[in-house]
């Protein structure tokens, strides 16, 4: 066994710490002497999904700062708002590209997603998808779409070995659900997969019913009227912010209160939500792709959040919103060129380990797709949101069942 | 399904399909008489759901207290639109008639959209989450007062036109535009009076609807369709005809939603319309062209 001990003379001292300063400041310089990569945003910041959409935008809001902290470039942002509209959004990301963007993020949605990234494949513009479920996007062998959120089968496939821990720790578990959702792409996309994996898992339930509704309908007392007449003992939601309180209001009126509501896309656990319906918010489940708050980089941008907005929980849109930006200055940073082909070549080679979002980081496969996300489980409980599983990343207990509407 | 679930959604239909009624009142008067389509109509609605949010939210306001004064500024905003914009139009082809009050629907669209931002906002008052229960069946609170609210303007509306001298001055205009100006009826005055009327009951009906809904400022086109299918299917210029429709409409998309598939429940609302255009092209109360 060797003894040797290593010493540091004042020469080797003087002339590493010399070495690591130019070193340090000649990346530094050369960052500094790189132009701002232009990054175009398109979200619906007006519509139906007006306030999804202006939420992602606080991603952008707190995650520049955060990113310059931890040394990437600079980027410069030009919003689009695609109206929540797919021909809207088609036509934003070719002005966006038209007007100079360098790489397009967004958009939030599966049909508005897939719209703009049938244009950055045509023009030759890496996309980087920030939130979009919907599978074919990343099966189309696109070579400038990238995607760092979980497809549908991979959030249920996370979310029905969630459940039945949940239902484990529970001791009480439904023998059978009503599945109501959204028939937009996001919801038609997660409705098919339901179908597909839930046999995977063997979970103790049967779909009783599925029942499909228009995300922009004003009233959906018909649905809930339906979906209490199957007599499930839960109900699987695959729904946004607006139904989602529209939905939990009428369960109210109609006095039915499920043994469980299990979520299987955004809306329940938004802060419109718990802010908007207080006690009647308490309960569900929602099963989503989610931040490890023990990462270094999510404390960062939970500081930066709390620190703008006092009274937002850091969520799903802010940290995926933020992984896509933090991708785009990774790649411009590793490229050092603005050149979309090399731009896209770099997003392909990211391996990013110091982030925000659960999992081992950010790689992408040969498709575009970071399959290397995990989701959570998370409950609401008085205004706050706690993460009940998986049992390795939970901070709470489940609540179950669902306390009566009309008892609270 | 158990029949309580069929009563229930048939009910809840019947007492939205009310004040979708009230809302297209309103676009059925002004057509009747002015013969000018509103295509600003939804966005009116709109307007008057927002102001019902600011008395609320700013005030406390119950919507439903609120109904006769924003009936009354509506009523002051269609006065002046006919007035001041629509009058010199009358005569103009149809065309132009229609481009003027889509130009106004956008104005209306966006003014809210400056004012107001594009999140959805609602109303929330004491009797909001309440329900009924008669025999196992479930009846939203907030649609029987909504419904018995729109049910009263209407009776007053037909009673004006009926009984009063105004009322029946304005069907003097709506029968014969010519025999009016013989008889020495101010036309125009009672035109913008018409007009008024009907920008009062999409007032009223905003402030109603707002406890049903959400408002956003894109609300508006999707309820100025709905109050074209309404009338259309009542019979354009029919005051029983629009309430009738609305009726029909609203237990139409309910038990559509019920027994088929909810998102599919407007496509049953397109197919009555279009059955009522095959069979009965004046519509189910309107008289026929002669």
């Amino acid at each position: 066994m060797s003894n040797h001990r290593y010493t540091l003379s004042r020469r080797a001292f003087v002339a590493g710490t010399s070495a690591a300063v130019v070193s340090a400041s000649s990346i530094g310089r050369a960052l500094a002497q790189m132009p701002p990569l232009k990054v175009g945003v398109l979200l619906p910041t007006s519509g139906a999904q007006a306030g999804i959409g202006q939420d992602c935008l606080r991603g952008v809001e707190v995650g520049l700062g955060v990113l310059k902290d931890l040394g990437y470039p600079n980027l410069t942002i030009m919003n689009g708002d695609t109206e929540t509209n797919v021909e809207v959004s088609r036509s934003r990301a070719e002005k966006l590209i038209n007007e100079g963007a360098q790489l397009l993020v967004g958009a939030f949605d599966s049909g508005q997603s897939t719209a703009i990234a049938q244009v950055a494949e045509q023009k030759g513009i890496p996309f980087v998808i920030n939130i979009a479920a919907a599978p074919p996007i990343t099966e189309q062998g696109y070579k400038f779409v990238f995607r760092n959120f979980p497809t549908a089968p991979m959030i249920l496939g996370d979310a029905f070995a969630n459940q039945k821990e949940i239902f484990e720790t529970a001791g009480k578990s439904p023998k059978t659900a009503v599945v109501l959702h959204s028939n937009d792409t996001f919801g038609m996309a997660m409705q098919n997969g339901i179908g597909a994996v839930m046999p995977k898992f063997n979970m103790p339930y049967s779909i009783a019913q599925t029942i499909a509704y228009d995300p922009t309908a004003r009233d959906l007392s018909v649905e809930i009227s339906k979906a209490k007449a199957a007599n499930a003992e839960a109900l699987i939601v695959i729904s946004r912010l607006n139904d989602a309180i529209l939905l939990t209001r009428e369960m109210v009126k109609q006095r039915w209160t499920p043994q469980t509501i299990l979520s299987m896309g955004p809306g329940w656990y938004e802060d419109q939500y718990l802010k908007v319906l207080g006690k009647l918010g308490d309960g569900p489940l929602s099963f989503v792709p989610w931040y490890d708050p023990n990462k270094k980089v999510s404390k960062a941008l939970e500081a930066a959040l709390a620190k703008k907005h006092k009274d937002i929980n850091l969520n799903t849109n802010h940290i995926f919103t933020f992984e896509a930006l933090m991708i785009a200055a990774d790649a411009y940073k590793r490229a050092g060129s603005s050149d979309p082909k090399q731009l896209a070549e770099a997003i392909r080679k990211t391996n990013i380990t110091d982030n925000v979002s659960t999992g081992p980081g950010i790689q992408f496969n040969e498709k575009g797709q970071n399959d290397k996300l995990k989701n959570s489980a998370i409950q609401n409980r008085g205004g706050k949101l706690v993460v009940v599983a998986p049992k390795a990343a939970s901070n709470a207990k489940v609540e179950y069942p669902l306390k009566s509407y009309n008892a609270r | 399904m158990a029949l309580d679930t069929y009563i229930n959604v048939v009910i809840g239909g019947i007492l939205t399909g009310l004040v979708y009624g009230l809302m297209a009142l309103g676009l059925s008067i002004i057509f009747g008489v002015v013969r000018i389509v509103n295509f600003a109509h939804g966005e009116m609605m709109a307007v008057a759901m927002y102001l019902a949010v600011v008395g609320s939210t700013s005030f406390g306001l119950d919507p439903l207290l609120m109904m006769i004064p924003i009936a009354a500024v509506l009523f002051a905003f269609g006065y002046v639109l006919q007035a001041g914009l629509i009058n010199p139009f009358i005569n103009r082809p149809e065309h132009s008639q229609f481009i003027l009050l889509v130009a106004v629907a956008l104005i209306i669209v966006n003014l809210l959209l400056i004012v107001f931002g594009p999140d959805a906002q609602s109303v929330q008052t004491s009797y909001s989450l309440d329900s009924f229960e008669i025999g196992g069946v479930i009846i939203d609170a907030t649609k029987v007062y909504t419904a018995a609210a729109a049910v009263v303007l209407s009776a007053a509306l037909f009673a004006f036109f009926k009984f009063s001298h105004l009322g029946q001055a304005i069907r003097a205009c709506a029968d014969s535009y010519t025999g009016a100006l013989v008889v020495g009826l101010n036309v125009k005055h009672l035109y913008a009076l018409t007009f008024g009327i009907g920008a009062a009951c999409v007032g009223a009906a905003g402030a109603m609807m707002v406890l049903l809904i959400d408002v956003t400022p894109a609300l508006g086109p999707g309820y100025t369709l709905l109050a074209f299918i309404i009338v259309i299917t009542g019979g354009l210029g029919s005051m029983p005809g629009a309430l009738l429709g609305g009726v029909l409409i609203g237990v139409t998309e309910a038990v559509a939603g019920l027994l088929f598939t909810p998102s599919a429940k407007s496509m049953f609302s397109f197919a009555l319309l279009v059955i009522v255009l095959l069979f009965r092209p004046q519509g189910i109360l309107g008289k026929a062209a002669r």
